[in-house]
Protein backbone atom coordinates (compact mmCIF):
# COMPACT_ATOMS: atom_id res chain seq x y z
CA UNK A 1 0.00 0.00 0.00
CA UNK A 2 1.33 3.72 -1.13
CA UNK A 3 2.06 5.69 2.80
CA UNK A 4 2.14 8.90 1.06
CA UNK A 5 -1.85 9.79 0.06
CA UNK A 6 -2.94 8.54 3.55
CA UNK A 7 -0.28 10.36 5.31
CA UNK A 8 -2.30 13.39 3.38
CA UNK A 9 -5.24 12.45 5.20
CA UNK A 10 -3.79 12.52 8.64
CA UNK A 11 -4.07 16.21 9.52
CA UNK A 12 -7.32 16.13 8.69
CA UNK A 13 -8.37 13.69 10.54
CA UNK A 14 -6.56 14.85 13.63
CA UNK A 15 -8.26 18.07 13.10
CA UNK A 16 -11.94 16.42 13.45
CA UNK A 17 -11.11 15.20 16.24
CA UNK A 18 -9.51 18.46 18.05
CA UNK A 19 -12.63 20.42 17.23
CA UNK A 20 -14.54 17.52 18.62
CA UNK A 21 -13.06 17.92 21.78
CA UNK A 22 -9.76 15.69 21.85
CA UNK A 23 -6.54 17.73 22.81
CA UNK A 24 -3.76 17.18 19.83
CA UNK A 25 -1.70 14.86 21.81
CA UNK A 26 -4.55 11.92 22.13
CA UNK A 27 -5.98 12.91 18.83
CA UNK A 28 -2.23 12.44 17.09
CA UNK A 29 -1.96 8.84 19.55
CA UNK A 30 -5.40 7.87 18.52
CA UNK A 31 -4.71 8.46 14.38
CA UNK A 32 -1.68 6.34 14.83
CA UNK A 33 -3.22 3.83 16.11
CA UNK A 34 -5.87 3.86 13.13
CA UNK A 35 -3.41 4.39 11.01
CA UNK A 36 -1.54 0.97 11.90
CA UNK A 37 -5.00 -0.78 11.77
CA UNK A 38 -5.58 0.83 8.43
CA UNK A 39 -2.50 -0.35 7.29
CA UNK A 40 -3.19 -4.07 8.51
CA UNK A 41 -7.02 -4.11 7.27
CA UNK A 42 -6.71 -2.01 3.94
CA UNK A 43 -4.93 -4.29 1.57
CA UNK A 44 -7.55 -7.03 2.13
CA UNK A 45 -10.89 -4.65 2.69
CA UNK A 46 -9.79 -1.01 1.29
CA UNK A 47 -12.67 1.32 2.51
CA UNK A 48 -14.71 3.04 -0.30
CA UNK A 49 -13.99 6.58 2.29
CA UNK A 50 -10.69 6.41 3.93
CA UNK A 51 -10.63 9.86 5.44
CA UNK A 52 -14.12 8.83 6.87
CA UNK A 53 -13.10 5.62 8.19
CA UNK A 54 -10.03 6.85 9.28
CA UNK A 55 -12.14 9.13 11.56
CA UNK A 56 -14.67 7.18 12.33
CA UNK A 57 -11.87 4.69 13.51
CA UNK A 58 -9.46 7.09 15.65
CA UNK A 59 -12.62 8.52 17.36
CA UNK A 60 -13.71 5.01 18.38
CA UNK A 61 -10.02 4.96 19.80
CA UNK A 62 -9.95 8.27 21.15
CA UNK A 63 -13.03 7.65 23.44
CA UNK A 64 -11.63 3.95 24.38
CA UNK A 65 -8.77 6.00 25.62
CA UNK A 66 -10.73 8.38 27.59
CA UNK A 67 -12.58 5.58 29.08
CA UNK A 68 -10.03 4.06 30.49
CA UNK A 69 -8.39 6.82 31.59
CA UNK A 70 -11.90 8.44 33.33
CA UNK A 71 -12.50 4.71 35.09
CA UNK A 72 -8.77 4.67 35.97
CA UNK A 73 -9.10 8.00 38.18
CA UNK A 74 -12.62 7.00 39.02
CA UNK A 75 -14.24 10.33 37.81
CA UNK A 76 -16.10 11.43 34.52
CA UNK A 77 -14.31 13.57 31.88
CA UNK A 78 -15.94 16.20 30.87
CA UNK A 79 -15.36 15.30 27.35
CA UNK A 80 -16.83 11.99 27.62
CA UNK A 81 -20.42 13.34 28.55
CA UNK A 82 -20.23 15.88 25.74
CA UNK A 83 -19.12 14.18 22.98
CA UNK A 84 -19.44 9.68 23.24
CA UNK A 85 -21.60 10.15 20.04
CA UNK A 86 -19.73 12.24 17.34
CA UNK A 87 -21.00 15.46 16.76
CA UNK A 88 -22.13 16.52 13.16
CA UNK A 89 -19.28 18.28 11.18
CA UNK A 90 -20.38 21.87 10.15
CA UNK A 91 -16.94 22.93 9.35
CA UNK A 92 -15.16 22.44 6.13
CA UNK A 93 -12.81 19.89 6.16
CA UNK A 94 -9.90 22.21 5.18
CA UNK A 95 -10.50 24.14 8.34
CA UNK A 96 -9.52 21.23 10.88
CA UNK A 97 -6.44 20.93 8.77
CA UNK A 98 -5.34 24.25 8.87
CA UNK A 99 -6.12 24.57 12.33
CA UNK A 100 -3.87 22.15 13.55
CA UNK A 101 -0.96 23.94 10.92
CA UNK A 102 -1.74 26.68 13.26
CA UNK A 103 -1.31 24.99 16.45
CA UNK A 104 1.90 23.07 15.19
CA UNK A 105 3.48 25.96 14.72
CA UNK A 106 2.11 28.01 17.78
CA UNK A 107 4.15 31.11 18.85
CA UNK A 108 4.87 29.58 21.97
CA UNK A 109 6.96 26.78 20.96
CA UNK A 110 10.44 26.74 20.24
CA UNK A 111 11.46 26.26 16.50
CA UNK A 112 12.91 22.94 16.69
CA UNK A 113 9.67 21.92 19.31
CA UNK A 114 7.24 23.33 16.25
CA UNK A 115 9.69 21.52 13.38
CA UNK A 116 9.41 18.03 15.10
CA UNK A 117 5.16 18.24 16.07
CA UNK A 118 4.62 19.89 12.49
CA UNK A 119 6.29 16.32 10.87
CA UNK A 120 4.75 14.44 12.88
CA UNK A 121 0.94 15.50 13.73
CA UNK A 122 0.83 17.42 10.20
CA UNK A 123 3.12 15.29 8.14
CA UNK A 124 2.44 12.18 9.62
CA UNK A 125 5.96 10.77 9.84
CA UNK A 126 6.72 8.39 12.90
CA UNK A 127 8.64 9.41 15.90
CA UNK A 128 11.88 7.71 14.51
CA UNK A 129 11.88 8.83 10.96
CA UNK A 130 12.02 12.34 12.39
CA UNK A 131 14.58 11.51 14.94
CA UNK A 132 17.03 10.41 11.88
CA UNK A 133 16.08 12.72 9.89
CA UNK A 134 17.93 15.07 12.92
CA UNK A 135 20.51 12.88 13.81
CA UNK A 136 19.08 12.60 17.28
CA UNK A 137 18.45 9.29 19.26
CA UNK A 138 14.94 8.65 19.24
CA UNK A 139 13.67 8.78 22.73
CA UNK A 140 15.02 12.39 22.44
CA UNK A 141 12.90 13.10 20.08
CA UNK A 142 10.09 11.25 21.43
CA UNK A 143 10.40 13.68 24.27
CA UNK A 144 10.59 16.90 21.92
CA UNK A 145 7.56 15.98 20.58
CA UNK A 146 5.79 15.35 24.34
CA UNK A 147 6.73 18.03 25.52
CA UNK A 148 5.85 20.08 22.51
CA UNK A 149 2.18 18.41 22.16
CA UNK A 150 1.87 19.53 26.14
CA UNK A 151 2.81 22.72 26.23
CA UNK A 152 -0.04 23.02 23.20
CA UNK A 153 -2.31 20.90 25.06
CA UNK A 154 -4.45 24.15 26.86
CA UNK A 155 -4.60 25.89 23.90
CA UNK A 156 -8.04 26.50 22.12
CA UNK A 157 -8.45 26.22 18.27
CA UNK A 158 -10.99 29.47 18.17
CA UNK A 159 -8.00 31.34 18.34
CA UNK A 160 -6.72 32.96 15.46
CA UNK A 161 -3.86 31.34 14.00
CA UNK A 162 -0.40 32.86 12.82
CA UNK A 163 0.23 32.35 9.72
CA UNK A 164 3.96 33.70 9.68
CA UNK A 165 4.81 31.21 12.43
CA UNK A 166 3.54 28.27 10.10
CA UNK A 167 5.69 29.11 7.03
CA UNK A 168 8.73 30.19 9.04
CA UNK A 169 8.51 26.34 10.41
CA UNK A 170 8.03 24.74 6.73
CA UNK A 171 10.78 27.08 5.79
CA UNK A 172 12.64 26.02 8.28
CA UNK A 173 11.71 22.14 7.81
CA UNK A 174 12.97 22.53 3.64
CA UNK A 175 16.08 23.90 5.18
CA UNK A 176 17.00 20.89 7.28
CA UNK A 177 16.90 17.28 6.96
CA UNK A 178 20.91 15.27 7.57
CA UNK A 179 19.80 11.91 8.35
CA UNK A 180 17.41 8.93 7.47
CA UNK A 181 15.09 7.61 4.40
CA UNK A 182 13.16 10.55 4.75
CA UNK A 183 14.16 13.73 2.49
CA UNK A 184 12.37 16.81 4.33
CA UNK A 185 12.38 19.44 1.39
CA UNK A 186 10.33 17.46 -0.32
CA UNK A 187 8.38 16.56 2.58
CA UNK A 188 7.95 20.82 3.11
CA UNK A 189 7.21 21.38 -0.72
CA UNK A 190 4.22 18.74 0.13
CA UNK A 191 3.36 20.28 3.78
CA UNK A 192 3.62 23.63 1.64
CA UNK A 193 1.61 22.72 -1.27
CA UNK A 194 -0.92 21.15 1.04
CA UNK A 195 -1.66 24.42 2.87
CA UNK A 196 -1.62 26.43 -0.31
CA UNK A 197 -5.03 24.33 -0.71
CA UNK A 198 -6.36 26.03 2.40
CA UNK A 199 -5.34 29.53 2.25
CA UNK A 200 -4.51 31.84 -0.45
CA UNK A 201 -3.01 34.36 1.22
CA UNK A 202 0.25 35.08 -1.04
CA UNK A 203 2.74 34.51 1.13
CA UNK A 204 1.61 30.74 1.00
CA UNK A 205 2.00 30.66 -2.66
CA UNK A 206 5.35 32.54 -2.08
CA UNK A 207 6.54 30.02 0.22
CA UNK A 208 5.63 27.01 -2.27
CA UNK A 209 7.22 29.07 -5.44
CA UNK A 210 10.10 29.64 -3.39
CA UNK A 211 10.67 25.85 -2.41
CA UNK A 212 10.02 24.79 -5.99
CA UNK A 213 12.25 27.39 -7.53
CA UNK A 214 15.04 26.02 -5.31
CA UNK A 215 14.08 22.38 -5.44
CA UNK A 216 14.29 22.75 -9.34
CA UNK A 217 18.41 23.06 -8.88
CA UNK A 218 18.64 20.97 -6.27
CA UNK A 219 20.47 18.21 -8.44
CA UNK A 220 22.97 20.58 -9.79
CA UNK A 221 24.25 21.96 -6.52
CA UNK A 222 26.07 18.90 -4.95
CA UNK A 223 28.90 17.71 -6.92
CA UNK A 224 30.70 14.32 -6.45
CA UNK A 225 31.82 13.80 -2.57
CA UNK A 226 29.02 15.93 -1.58
CA UNK A 227 31.28 18.61 -2.64
CA UNK A 228 29.15 22.48 -2.81
CA UNK A 229 29.01 23.33 -6.94
CA UNK A 230 27.84 27.41 -6.57
CA UNK A 231 25.23 28.95 -8.77
CA UNK A 232 27.92 29.97 -11.23
CA UNK A 233 29.13 26.98 -12.15
CA UNK A 234 26.23 24.98 -11.87
CA UNK A 235 24.92 22.76 -14.22
CA UNK A 236 22.24 24.32 -15.48
CA UNK A 237 20.85 21.81 -18.22
CA UNK A 238 20.35 19.73 -14.82
CA UNK A 239 17.93 22.08 -13.52
CA UNK A 240 14.24 20.43 -13.92
CA UNK A 241 12.75 23.07 -15.89
CA UNK A 242 8.81 21.79 -14.89
CA UNK A 243 9.56 22.77 -11.45
CA UNK A 244 10.70 25.90 -12.29
CA UNK A 245 7.60 26.75 -14.33
CA UNK A 246 5.13 25.82 -12.23
CA UNK A 247 7.03 27.71 -9.04
CA UNK A 248 7.15 31.22 -11.77
CA UNK A 249 3.43 30.46 -12.65
CA UNK A 250 2.58 29.91 -9.01
CA UNK A 251 4.96 33.21 -8.24
CA UNK A 252 2.86 35.40 -10.72
CA UNK A 253 -0.16 34.35 -9.61
CA UNK A 254 0.77 35.52 -6.23
CA UNK A 255 2.39 38.80 -7.15
CA UNK A 256 -1.11 39.67 -9.21
CA UNK A 257 -2.45 39.86 -5.86
CA UNK A 258 -0.35 42.94 -5.35
CA UNK A 259 0.10 41.98 -1.83
CA UNK A 260 4.42 41.29 -1.49
CA UNK A 261 5.95 39.89 1.29
CA UNK A 262 9.08 38.51 1.86
CA UNK A 263 8.48 34.86 0.37
CA UNK A 264 7.56 36.48 -2.41
CA UNK A 265 10.18 38.55 -2.98
CA UNK A 266 12.77 35.96 -2.14
CA UNK A 267 10.68 33.70 -4.61
CA UNK A 268 11.17 36.40 -7.32
CA UNK A 269 15.05 36.48 -6.73
CA UNK A 270 15.46 32.27 -7.19
CA UNK A 271 12.94 33.19 -10.34
CA UNK A 272 15.29 35.55 -11.59
CA UNK A 273 18.13 32.65 -11.38
CA UNK A 274 16.05 30.44 -12.87
CA UNK A 275 14.95 31.99 -16.36
CA UNK A 276 18.63 32.98 -16.95
CA UNK A 277 20.91 30.43 -18.65
CA UNK A 278 24.56 32.10 -16.82
CA UNK A 279 25.63 34.14 -14.29
CA UNK A 280 26.44 36.66 -17.14
CA UNK A 281 23.21 36.82 -18.65
CA UNK A 282 21.56 36.91 -15.23
CA UNK A 283 19.66 40.00 -14.77
CA UNK A 284 21.19 41.36 -11.27
CA UNK A 285 19.59 44.98 -11.86
CA UNK A 286 16.76 43.73 -11.18
CA UNK A 287 17.55 41.44 -8.67
CA UNK A 288 19.21 44.18 -6.36
CA UNK A 289 15.48 45.76 -6.96
CA UNK A 290 14.01 43.08 -5.55
CA UNK A 291 16.63 42.97 -2.45
CA UNK A 292 15.69 46.45 -1.85
CA UNK A 293 12.58 45.34 -1.23
CA UNK A 294 13.48 42.43 1.15
CA UNK A 295 14.98 45.07 3.04
CA UNK A 296 12.28 47.09 3.08
CA UNK A 297 10.31 44.25 3.99
CA UNK A 298 12.19 42.38 6.78
CA UNK A 299 15.64 44.81 7.84
CA UNK A 300 17.56 41.68 7.47
CA UNK A 301 21.30 41.78 7.99
CA UNK A 302 21.55 38.90 6.17
CA UNK A 303 19.52 40.24 2.88
CA UNK A 304 21.58 43.46 3.48
CA UNK A 305 25.25 41.05 2.81
CA UNK A 306 23.41 38.88 -0.01
CA UNK A 307 22.20 42.24 -1.93
CA UNK A 308 25.42 43.51 -1.80
CA UNK A 309 26.56 40.89 -3.45
CA UNK A 310 24.17 41.25 -6.09
CA UNK A 311 25.28 45.15 -6.33
CA UNK A 312 28.77 44.35 -7.19
CA UNK A 313 27.19 41.82 -10.35
CA UNK A 314 24.83 44.44 -11.39
CA UNK A 315 27.21 47.78 -10.63
CA UNK A 316 30.72 46.50 -10.76
CA UNK A 317 32.97 45.05 -7.66
CA UNK A 318 33.77 48.65 -6.31
CA UNK A 319 29.78 49.35 -5.63
CA UNK A 320 29.70 45.81 -4.14
CA UNK A 321 32.35 46.73 -1.69
CA UNK A 322 30.58 50.10 -1.09
CA UNK A 323 27.65 48.51 -0.31
CA UNK A 324 29.05 46.08 2.18
CA UNK A 325 30.63 48.73 4.38
CA UNK A 326 27.01 48.81 5.54
CA UNK A 327 27.12 45.20 6.60
CA UNK A 328 27.48 43.61 10.40
CA UNK A 329 30.94 42.61 9.99
CA UNK A 330 30.44 39.83 12.38
CA UNK A 331 27.64 37.97 10.31
CA UNK A 332 28.81 34.40 9.19
CA UNK A 333 29.67 34.54 5.32
CA UNK A 334 30.81 38.29 5.39
CA UNK A 335 34.39 37.31 4.64
CA UNK A 336 33.37 35.43 1.73
CA UNK A 337 30.93 37.88 0.53
CA UNK A 338 34.10 40.45 0.85
CA UNK A 339 36.69 37.71 -0.46
CA UNK A 340 34.18 37.40 -3.57
CA UNK A 341 33.90 41.19 -4.47
CA UNK A 342 37.95 41.90 -3.66
CA UNK A 343 39.28 38.89 -6.26
CA UNK A 344 36.57 40.46 -8.73
CA UNK A 345 38.05 44.04 -8.14
CA UNK A 346 41.74 42.86 -8.44
CA UNK A 347 42.88 42.59 -5.17
CA UNK A 348 43.69 38.55 -5.74
CA UNK A 349 46.31 38.80 -2.01
CA UNK A 350 43.39 40.47 0.24
CA UNK A 351 40.96 38.06 -1.28
CA UNK A 352 43.03 34.78 -0.70
CA UNK A 353 43.41 35.79 2.83
CA UNK A 354 39.28 36.61 3.70
CA UNK A 355 38.77 33.41 1.81
CA UNK A 356 40.75 31.61 4.32
CA UNK A 357 39.71 33.53 7.47
CA UNK A 358 35.92 32.97 5.46
CA UNK A 359 37.24 28.66 5.89
CA UNK A 360 37.14 29.10 9.11
CA UNK A 361 34.03 30.79 10.35
CA UNK A 362 32.24 28.59 7.85
CA UNK A 363 29.43 26.45 9.95
CA UNK A 364 29.31 23.67 7.64
CA UNK A 365 31.72 20.95 6.10
CA UNK A 366 31.06 21.47 2.61
CA UNK A 367 30.95 25.23 2.57
CA UNK A 368 34.12 25.25 4.75
CA UNK A 369 35.75 23.32 2.20
CA UNK A 370 34.57 25.15 -1.09
CA UNK A 371 36.32 28.39 0.82
CA UNK A 372 39.66 26.04 1.39
CA UNK A 373 39.30 25.72 -2.31
CA UNK A 374 38.69 28.84 -3.43
CA UNK A 375 41.85 30.47 -0.85
CA UNK A 376 43.77 27.85 -2.85
CA UNK A 377 42.49 29.15 -6.01
CA UNK A 378 43.39 32.42 -5.91
CA UNK A 379 47.05 31.49 -4.52
CA UNK A 380 47.31 29.97 -6.97
CA UNK A 381 46.57 32.94 -9.41
CA UNK A 382 49.09 34.90 -7.60
CA UNK A 383 51.35 32.58 -7.75
CA UNK A 384 50.83 32.25 -11.43
CA UNK A 385 49.79 35.50 -12.23
CA UNK A 386 50.14 35.49 -16.20
CA UNK A 387 47.88 32.28 -16.13
CA UNK A 388 44.07 33.85 -17.07
CA UNK A 389 42.05 34.32 -13.37
CA UNK A 390 39.06 31.60 -13.37
CA UNK A 391 35.57 32.90 -12.84
CA UNK A 392 35.48 33.19 -8.80
CA UNK A 393 32.20 31.85 -7.36
CA UNK A 394 29.88 33.33 -4.30
CA UNK A 395 29.18 30.71 -1.67
CA UNK A 396 26.91 33.44 -0.57
CA UNK A 397 23.69 34.07 -2.50
CA UNK A 398 20.65 32.07 -3.07
CA UNK B 1 35.39 -2.81 19.79
CA UNK B 2 34.50 0.87 18.63
CA UNK B 3 37.36 3.36 18.52
CA UNK B 4 37.85 7.25 18.28
CA UNK B 5 40.23 8.53 15.47
CA UNK B 6 40.89 12.09 16.98
CA UNK B 7 41.78 14.63 14.45
CA UNK B 8 43.31 17.63 16.05
CA UNK B 9 44.01 21.58 14.72
CA UNK B 10 46.88 21.81 16.62
CA UNK B 11 48.10 21.22 19.95
CA UNK B 12 48.87 17.42 20.59
CA UNK B 13 51.97 16.23 18.83
CA UNK B 14 54.40 18.13 17.33
CA UNK B 15 53.94 17.08 13.79
CA UNK B 16 55.66 14.82 11.83
CA UNK B 17 55.57 16.42 8.76
CA UNK B 18 55.29 20.34 8.45
CA UNK B 19 52.60 20.21 5.71
CA UNK B 20 51.41 24.58 5.42
CA UNK B 21 47.92 24.92 5.59
CA UNK B 22 45.53 23.89 2.93
CA UNK B 23 44.61 27.29 1.47
CA UNK B 24 48.28 27.14 0.41
CA UNK B 25 47.85 24.13 -1.46
CA UNK B 26 47.17 24.11 -5.35
CA UNK B 27 43.26 23.37 -5.73
CA UNK B 28 44.32 20.27 -6.97
CA UNK B 29 46.07 19.00 -3.84
CA UNK B 30 42.71 19.94 -1.88
CA UNK B 31 40.47 18.29 -3.84
CA UNK B 32 43.01 15.01 -3.78
CA UNK B 33 42.88 15.13 0.21
CA UNK B 34 39.36 15.62 -0.07
CA UNK B 35 38.55 13.32 -2.20
CA UNK B 36 40.64 10.77 -0.05
CA UNK B 37 39.02 11.29 3.44
CA UNK B 38 35.70 10.95 1.48
CA UNK B 39 36.69 7.50 -0.09
CA UNK B 40 38.26 6.48 3.26
CA UNK B 41 34.86 6.56 4.94
CA UNK B 42 32.83 5.21 2.00
CA UNK B 43 35.26 2.03 2.14
CA UNK B 44 34.36 1.69 5.62
CA UNK B 45 31.10 2.32 4.86
CA UNK B 46 31.07 -1.11 2.44
CA UNK B 47 33.21 -2.90 5.48
CA UNK B 48 30.61 -2.23 7.84
CA UNK B 49 33.56 -0.67 10.27
CA UNK B 50 32.03 2.97 9.77
CA UNK B 51 29.92 4.84 12.64
CA UNK B 52 30.53 8.51 12.70
CA UNK B 53 32.35 11.35 11.46
CA UNK B 54 31.81 14.45 12.44
CA UNK B 55 34.06 17.79 12.34
CA UNK B 56 34.32 20.61 14.29
CA UNK B 57 34.33 24.47 14.06
CA UNK B 58 37.17 25.79 15.19
CA UNK B 59 35.11 28.39 16.86
CA UNK B 60 33.84 28.06 20.94
CA UNK B 61 35.54 28.24 24.19
CA UNK B 62 36.65 26.77 27.40
CA UNK B 63 32.92 27.09 30.10
CA UNK B 64 33.02 25.93 33.94
CA UNK B 65 30.62 26.69 36.63
CA UNK B 66 31.52 29.71 39.10
CA UNK B 67 29.38 28.65 42.02
CA UNK B 68 25.82 28.89 42.30
CA UNK B 69 24.53 32.25 41.67
CA UNK B 70 26.76 32.96 39.16
CA UNK B 71 26.95 32.84 35.90
CA UNK B 72 29.42 30.65 34.02
CA UNK B 73 33.00 31.55 33.25
CA UNK B 74 34.54 31.47 30.14
CA UNK B 75 38.05 31.08 28.84
CA UNK B 76 38.02 31.89 24.84
CA UNK B 77 37.82 31.97 21.87
CA UNK B 78 41.08 29.33 22.17
CA UNK B 79 44.44 30.79 22.36
CA UNK B 80 46.65 29.98 19.70
CA UNK B 81 48.72 27.83 22.36
CA UNK B 82 45.93 25.38 23.16
CA UNK B 83 44.99 21.84 22.22
CA UNK B 84 42.22 22.09 19.30
CA UNK B 85 39.89 19.31 18.79
CA UNK B 86 38.99 19.41 14.36
CA UNK B 87 37.23 16.41 14.30
CA UNK B 88 36.65 12.77 15.16
CA UNK B 89 35.66 9.69 13.02
CA UNK B 90 34.44 6.88 15.00
CA UNK B 91 34.79 2.91 13.97
CA UNK B 92 33.77 -0.50 14.92
CA UNK B 93 36.42 -2.68 14.40
CA UNK B 94 37.88 -6.47 15.26
CA UNK B 95 40.85 -5.37 16.88
CA UNK B 96 43.36 -2.91 17.98
CA UNK B 97 45.62 -3.60 15.58
CA UNK B 98 42.99 -2.96 13.15
CA UNK B 99 42.17 0.40 14.65
CA UNK B 100 45.72 1.47 14.24
CA UNK B 101 46.00 0.00 10.46
CA UNK B 102 42.86 2.00 9.78
CA UNK B 103 44.50 5.42 11.76
CA UNK B 104 47.57 4.91 9.65
CA UNK B 105 45.44 4.63 6.45
CA UNK B 106 43.98 8.36 7.46
CA UNK B 107 46.62 10.05 8.12
CA UNK B 108 48.48 9.14 4.58
CA UNK B 109 46.03 11.71 3.20
CA UNK B 110 48.00 13.76 0.68
CA UNK B 111 49.06 17.52 0.80
CA UNK B 112 51.50 19.54 -0.59
CA UNK B 113 52.86 18.08 -3.74
CA UNK B 114 50.62 14.73 -3.21
CA UNK B 115 52.78 13.65 -0.59
CA UNK B 116 51.28 12.25 2.73
CA UNK B 117 50.94 14.56 5.53
CA UNK B 118 51.71 12.12 8.10
CA UNK B 119 49.53 13.66 10.67
CA UNK B 120 49.01 12.95 14.54
CA UNK B 121 45.66 11.05 15.06
CA UNK B 122 45.01 10.35 18.41
CA UNK B 123 43.13 6.59 18.56
CA UNK B 124 41.07 5.50 21.93
CA UNK B 125 38.82 2.89 22.56
CA UNK B 126 35.40 3.60 24.31
CA UNK B 127 34.83 2.06 27.22
CA UNK B 128 31.50 -0.08 27.28
CA UNK B 129 28.72 1.39 28.62
CA UNK B 130 26.42 0.17 31.42
CA UNK B 131 24.80 -2.07 29.21
CA UNK B 132 28.26 -3.56 27.52
CA UNK B 133 29.18 -2.05 24.22
CA UNK B 134 27.02 0.83 23.63
CA UNK B 135 24.55 -0.09 20.31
Amino acid sequence: MNEAPLRDLVPGVIGVLVRRGADVASAEDAVQEALIRAFETWPEDPPRDPKAWLVAAAWRRFLDAVRAESSRRGRELAVETRAVEPPTDPAPAGDDTLRLYFLCAHPTLSPAAAVALTLRAVGGLTTKQIAEAHLVPESTMAQRISRAKRAIAGLRLDQPGDLGAVLRVLYLVFNEGYGGDVDLAAEAVRLTRQLATLTDEPEVAGLLALMLLHHARRASRTGPGGRLVPLAEQDRSRWDTGLIAEGVAILQTALARDRLGEYQAQAAIAALHADARSTSETDWVQIVDWYDELLALTGSPVVRLNRAVAVGEADGPHAGLEALADVDPDLPRHAAAAAYLHERAGDLEHAAALYAEASHAATSVPERDHLTREAARVRQLLRAPTISPGSPSPATGP
Amino acid sequence: MRYLLLKHYRGGQAPAVDWTSMDQWTPEEVDAHMQYMSDFAKRLEETGEFVDSQALSAEGAFVRSDGAGRPPVTDGPFAETKDLVAGWMIIDVESWDRAVELAGELSAAPGAGGEPIHEWLEVRPFLAGAHGSPE
